[in-house]
């Protein structure tokens, strides 16, 4: 087991650069989910630390040991493949039983390793099938056991249940999880899936064009999002954001409407507001004229615009709702449930 | 129901196969027929009177010595040429699929030798080897080795294996590059964190992953070692001494041409004729359907 340390870390591909200065710390047995959106640089930071990609300035150490210039075998990691990469030609034991050959381990030993990885991920019966003959989960499995089986000081997973459909997608995410936590091996989870990063990580990293934007449990992303990027990529549906001006305590909307609140702002801010904070009331400040309903069975989503403005909004609401579509509904918002961001910079304004 | 399509009757498709299918009929229909007619008859040495005498140029192929010896030489011929050139091949199109600055032009390079006549390539064997103005006699001298496949059969047929294989290189190197850029990269890293080096990941990945690639080259080399070095051991040897590098196709070739042994030559031709067709056979019904892995 061992902590992951990861300092100044830059990675260009000849001028162009994709990674810039990320830092980050990872304690030992954390599981750590990267997101962000595609070509991002996620993937480029896992296999960085898996030593697939050089380093082209910066440190990243496993344990107390700095991996710069260790090649991948050395740096005693395991890696999940979004493809899975087992070796066709080699059957559910013999991929498992790879890793622990080369390292000549002895055959009872690995006979027995291979046995118990097998059981806890209940592939048991399939060891002696081709990769082949096996189902898409079915592979994933087996490319968690090959993973599991070296006993390994920190996991990595690229993406590894984006090839699976959403109900095997979730349940193999459950028991990612409650693997991880017992074999308590730290990890690195790479996705773009919001879903699983939340329900997964216990911190997350949120990567968007190579700069980390916010690194932090999902629970502190949700309710403070350091930038408008995480507060618009955490959380669905996403957070709307509406132009407005600060004065002491009073933040003035679009179509001269104003919110009380986030006293600690002043000027040009942009403000944000979860569609499930907007709470329906006859009396409250934000005025939306409805263009459509999306019913969810549990919520109703409502689109619409700020009346007498073109800034788009959504509205998560509680059972089933169906009034007139072209009508004004009424919302207010709890003053703690207002995210306040700097209009130019995006950044969040600190209370 | 539906209704089939009828195309009107035209003379058109007709025209537009008929250059195929004339070049079939001259260039190999008609020879190939000849042959066979040619192989039931004995003629004299001045093709004054023809007897045609059924499968006896058969029956005395299979009793002559000298011609089961040169089956036997054609068979150690071709296992030489297609595991020299397919193993270097393999290795130089091993190297190629690691490197990724200048691939190309090193690609390119290893192609060349592809596009030499095979005459030419003998030709240059010829004065690379050449006992008394080659650059390598000279060498080999150094170690002790007095080098002269005009008199030592051996260094003749050393010689006719070196120059066919290299000559088939550019082919194999072509085949085995494209099936190891087919083979996922994530495999190789997959293998590489499990802790397998560059060689060992080789011979326990790539090797066996481009298994289908090598039956097929097997194939098409031994074709090739068979049937296309004609013009190399003409350049090179002219099948001597002592008919120490005569392959078949050459011995088709030497008693046709030069023995005038119409009949004799015309059955050889018969039995390779079976030969290619058989590995053709071969090549169709076992390389579509992949090897298992
Ligand atoms: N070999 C390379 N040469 C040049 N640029 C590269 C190379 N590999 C990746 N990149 C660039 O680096 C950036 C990050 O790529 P990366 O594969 O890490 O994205 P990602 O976040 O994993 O995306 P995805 O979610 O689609 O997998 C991309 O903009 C990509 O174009
Ligand atoms: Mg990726």
């Amino acid at each position: 087991m061992a902590s992951i340390t990861m300092k100044d870390l830059v990675k260009a591909y000849g001028d162009v650069e994709v990674l810039h200065h990320v830092e980050g710390e990872i304690e030992d047995g954390e599981l750590i989910v990267i997101v962000g959106p595609s070509g991002c640089g996620k993937s480029t930071l896992l296999r960085m630390v898996a030593g697939l990609e050089t380093i082209t300035s910066g440190e990243i150490s496993i344990g107390d040991k700095v991996v710069n210039n260790l090649e991948p075998a050395d740096r005693d990691i395991a890696m999940v493949f979004q493809n899975y990469a087992l070796y066709p030609h080699m059957s559910v034991r013999e991929n498992m039983a790879y890793g622990l050959k080369i390292r000549k381990i002895s055959k009872d030993e690995i006979d027995q390793r291979v046995r118990e990885a097998a059981d806890i991920l209940e592939i048991g019966q399939y060891l002696d099938r081709k990769p082949r003959q096996l189902s898409g989960g079915q592979r994933q499995r087996v490319a968690m056991g090959r993973a599991i089986v070296r006993n390994p000081q920190v996991f990595l997973f690229d993406e590894p249940l984006s090839n699976l459909d959403a109900k095997l997608r979730v349940q193999m995410r459950l028991e990612i999880r409650k693997l991880q936590q017992r074999l308590g091996v730290t990890s690195i989870y790479v996705t773009h899936d919001q879903v699983e990063a939340m329900t997964l990580g216990d911190r997350l990293m949120v990567l968007n064009g190579g700069y980390v934007e916010q690194f932090g449990t999902p629970i502190e992303l949700y309710d403070r999002p350091a930038t408008l990027f995480v507060a618009g990529f955490i959380g669905s549906p996403s957070m709307n954001f509406l132009p407005a001006t600060a004065t002491n305590g009073l933040l003035t909307l679009g179509n001269g409407a104003s919110v009380t609140g986030a006293n600690h702002a002043n000027g040009a801010i942009t403000l944000g507001i979860r569609p499930e904070h907007l709470v329906h009331d006859e009396n409250g400040p934000i005025k939306i004229s409805v263009q459509m309903f999306e019913q969810l069975g549990a919520n109703t989503l409502m689109h619409g615009v700020l009346d007498g403005t073109d800034n788009d909004i959504v509205a998560s609401m509680p059972g089933h709702v169906t009034a007139g579509e072209g009508s004004v509904m009424s919302f207010s918002v709890e003053a703690s449930n207002l995210h306040v961001f700097d209009a130019t910079s995006g950044k969040r304004i600190e209370e | 129901m539906l209704k089939r399509v009828h195309f009107p009757t035209s003379l058109l498709p007709y025209l537009l196969v008929a250059p195929q299918v004339i070049i079939t009929l001259v260039f190999f229909v008609w020879p190939a027929s000849q042959a066979v007619y040619q192989s039931f008859l004995i003629e004299d040495a001045f093709g004054i009177s023809t007897e045609f005498v059924w499968f006896e140029n058969f029956s005395y192929l299979a009793s002559d010595e000298q011609y089961l010896g040169t089956f036997g030489r054609t068979i150690f011929f071709s296992v030489c040429v297609a595991v020299l050139s397919m193993s270097a091949a393999l290795l130089l199109a091993g190297f190629a699929d690691r490197i990724v600055r200048g691939a190309t032009t090193y690609r390119t390079l290893l192609i060349w030798p592809y596009a030499v006549a095979p005459v030419l390539a003998g030709a240059l064997w010829v004065f690379m080897f050449n006992p008394t103005l080659g650059i390598f006699p000279y060498i080999l001298e150094f170690v002790g080795i007095d080098w002269n496949h005009y008199l030592n059969g051996s260094h003749a047929m050393m010689l006719v294996i070196f120059a066919a294989a290299w000559k088939q290189i550019a082919y194999n190197f072509l085949f085995y590059l494209a099936a190891m850029q087919s083979i996922p990269r994530s495999l190789i890293e997959a293998a590489a964190i499990d802790g397998a080096g560059p060689v060992r990941r080789f011979w326990d990945h790539i090797f066996p992953l481009v298994s289908p690639t090598t039956f097929f080259l097997l194939v098409i080399n031994a074709v090739y070692a068979f049937f296309d070095t004609f013009g190399i051991i003409h350049a090179v040897t002219q099948g001597g001494p002592a008919n120490a590098t005569t392959i078949l196709v050459y011995k088709v070739y030497n008693d046709g041409f030069v023995g005038l042994d119409l009949g004799g030559s015309a059955a050889q031709s018969v039995i390779l004729m079976v030969l290619v067709i058989a590995m053709t056979v071969v090549q169709f019904r076992y390389v579509e359907r992949k090897v298992e892995y």
